[in-house]
């Protein structure tokens, strides 16, 4: 039973990072509709880019919010100079171009800063939580940040009039245009806030995983499979979900002897199928009722 | 004589390679309610979406005095121009209050917007039990009711109404339209109706257009058309 609350902790810990990388995922959902494969990838630059700032001198938290500030500016330039002249091409060629920048902006990283993996600072420090190894304080931080997140985004998508022009301008672009809403800078918007969440969570996992150009891999994945899980729709289901993703890969892992730490990759494929199969909409999704 | 608030003079119409309209000549007359008729296919509403810039047009579209012909929707709207389009542009997964909210988008003050929000309520008591609801599971008339009442919202000098009878019991027709004619009086917005159902448009407007297949056949006063038997007969089916 110990063993079996250490590892839902484990769990939740590296739970954390897929929910602060199922986050971003949501938020370029919700104001595209559809996944961003570059996603993991823009979020590895952008602790780069800290990554950088810190090596030139800047105190932690300096670092730390201009490099929200940056990628939350490049987050909207890719929409703007990218994803903008094809706003009306077809699905099949945002994924060709997404598939396109997680090609391009890998191998930038590699270029700009080389393949050696780097260490990166943690705020919040690697002292161990409750006199064991299995949570550290900066596992703590980063399920603490990821709720702030979850709550501020929240709390800016309910109760303020930008929130609700974008919620508009992603339901129904023609009506949104109808009532004024600059669409295209709605969507812009979307981008940058999805940069800025990924640049975050990317700092916090990049002490556990350690920093190098292919470090988002496994974790995107990750990620989709808790948007996936708790509904692509919903920000708060997509926390739920990574937490979800992470402690049952954890007890997966320790529990069934075929799994081990090998298989627990496939866990993460595993679920996204099942819950696609079970309920499309995930566990928080909203399926939209609509009479006519 | 009172100004024109809307001028359109030629006005051709596409979609794509598809001409849909034919040198087009319509005005609205200031604070006055000019309606569009035709049948299914004139190119009633291609004309509204035409005005919001929503297809590609050619010819002179002025309004307020300015020209606003190959403009963006959303520029043109904030001019002042409300739109309540065909199929009602609900936004299905928003409440009832968060659409009139949306429609209220480009102004600023906020007790403003709120004793508007009421207003609508006034005018439709229906949406203000139904406020904190998901507005697609409103009725089709609950729907049309929000997409007027969205509209209102924005404080538009002219609204473009497409088919606001489409689709609703002939008793709520009446309703609506009564309550188009207190908002063209009380709170002063020109309005453009395209409608199907003639008898009831030309009795709301006091100016009538007569579209067919994309080209103008007929236009006056309202009450002109309305008693062109003629007119009634081939064109209007009653």
């Amino acid at each position: 039973m110990e063993l079996f609350l250490h590892q839902v902790l484990a769990g939740l810990a590296t739970g954390g990072i897929y929910a602060g990388m199922a986050l971003a995922v949501v938020m370029i959902y919700q104001a595209i509709d559809s996944l961003n494969f570059s996603q993991g990838e823009m979020a590895m630059f952008s602790t780069f880019i800290a990554w950088q700032l810190l090596q030139w001198g800047l105190p932690y938290w300096g670092a730390f919010f201009l490099t929200i500030g940056i990628s939350f500016v490049a987050g909207v330039l890719i929409e703007r100079v990218v994803f903008k002249p094809v706003q009306n091409a077809n699905i099949l060629s945002h994924i060709v171009i997404f598939i396109a920048l997680f090609a391009i902006i890998n191998s930038s990283a590699g270029f700009i800063w080389d393949f050696t993996i780097k260490p990166f600072p943690s705020p919040f420090g690697t002292r161990e939580l409750f006199g064991q190894r299995l949570v550290s304080a900066h596992d703590a931080g980063m399920v603490a940040v990821t709720l702030l997140m979850l709550v501020l985004l929240y709390l800016f998508f309910r109760f303020t009039r930008v929130g609700l022009a974008m919620r508009a301008a992603a339901a129904n672009p023609e009506s949104a245009r109808l009532a004024g809403i600059r669409v295209g800078w709605m969507l812009a918007l979307g981008w940058g806030m999805a940069a800025a969440v990924g640049a975050v969570a990317g700092m916090l996992i990049a002490p556990v995983v350690f920093l190098e150009p292919n470090m988002m891999l496994s974790i995107l994945l990750y990620g989709f499979a808790g948007a996936v899980v708790g509904g692509l729709t919903s920000p708060l289901g997509a926390v739920i979900g990574g937490f979800s993703v992470g402690v049952i890969e954890n007890v997966a892992g320790t529990f069934i002897p075929v799994v081990g730490s090998e298989l627990k990759l496939t866990i993460a494929l595993a679920l996204i199928v099942a819950v696609l199969v079970v309920k499309p909409s995930g566990l928080f999704g909203r399926t939209v009722v609509e009479r006519v | 004589m009172t100004a024109n608030l809307l001028e359109v003079q030629g006005l051709d119409a596409f979609y794509g390679p598809i001409q849909v309209l034919y040198g087009v000549d319509l005005d609205v007359v200031s604070g006055g309610i000019t309606t569009l008729l035709g049948a299914n296919g004139a190119g009633k509403t291609t004309m509204l979406r035409a005005l919001c810039g929503m297809i590609d047009t050619k010819g002179e579209i002025r309004f307020d005095g300015a020209s606003i012909a190959g403009r963006a929707t959303e520029d043109i709207v904030r001019l002042g121009i409300a739109h309540a389009p065909q199929g009602r542009g609900t936004f299905v997964r928003q409440t009832v209050e968060e659409n009139l909210e949306i429609g209220a988008m480009t102004r600023r003050g906020r007790a403003a917007i709120a004793a508007d929000i009421e207003r609508v309520y006034g005018y439709f008591p229906r949406l203000k039990e139904r406020r904190r609801q998901q507005a697609g599971t409103l009725s089709g008339g609950e729907q049309q009711m929000l997409a007027v009442g969205r509209a209102l919202m924005l404080r538009p000098k002219l609204m473009l109404l497409d088919e606001p009878s489409f689709g609703l019991a002939p008793l709520l027709v009446q309703e609506l339209f009564g309550i188009l004619r207190t908002m063209n009086r009380d709170d002063g917005a020109s309005m453009l109706i395209v409608e199907q159902n003639a008898a009831l448009a030309l009795d709301l407007a006091d100016h009538a257009y007569l579209l067919e297949t994309g080209r103008l056949v007929m236009s006056g006063p309202a009450r002109e058309v309305r008693d062109n038997e003629t007119v009634r007969r081939s064109y209007l089916g009653y």
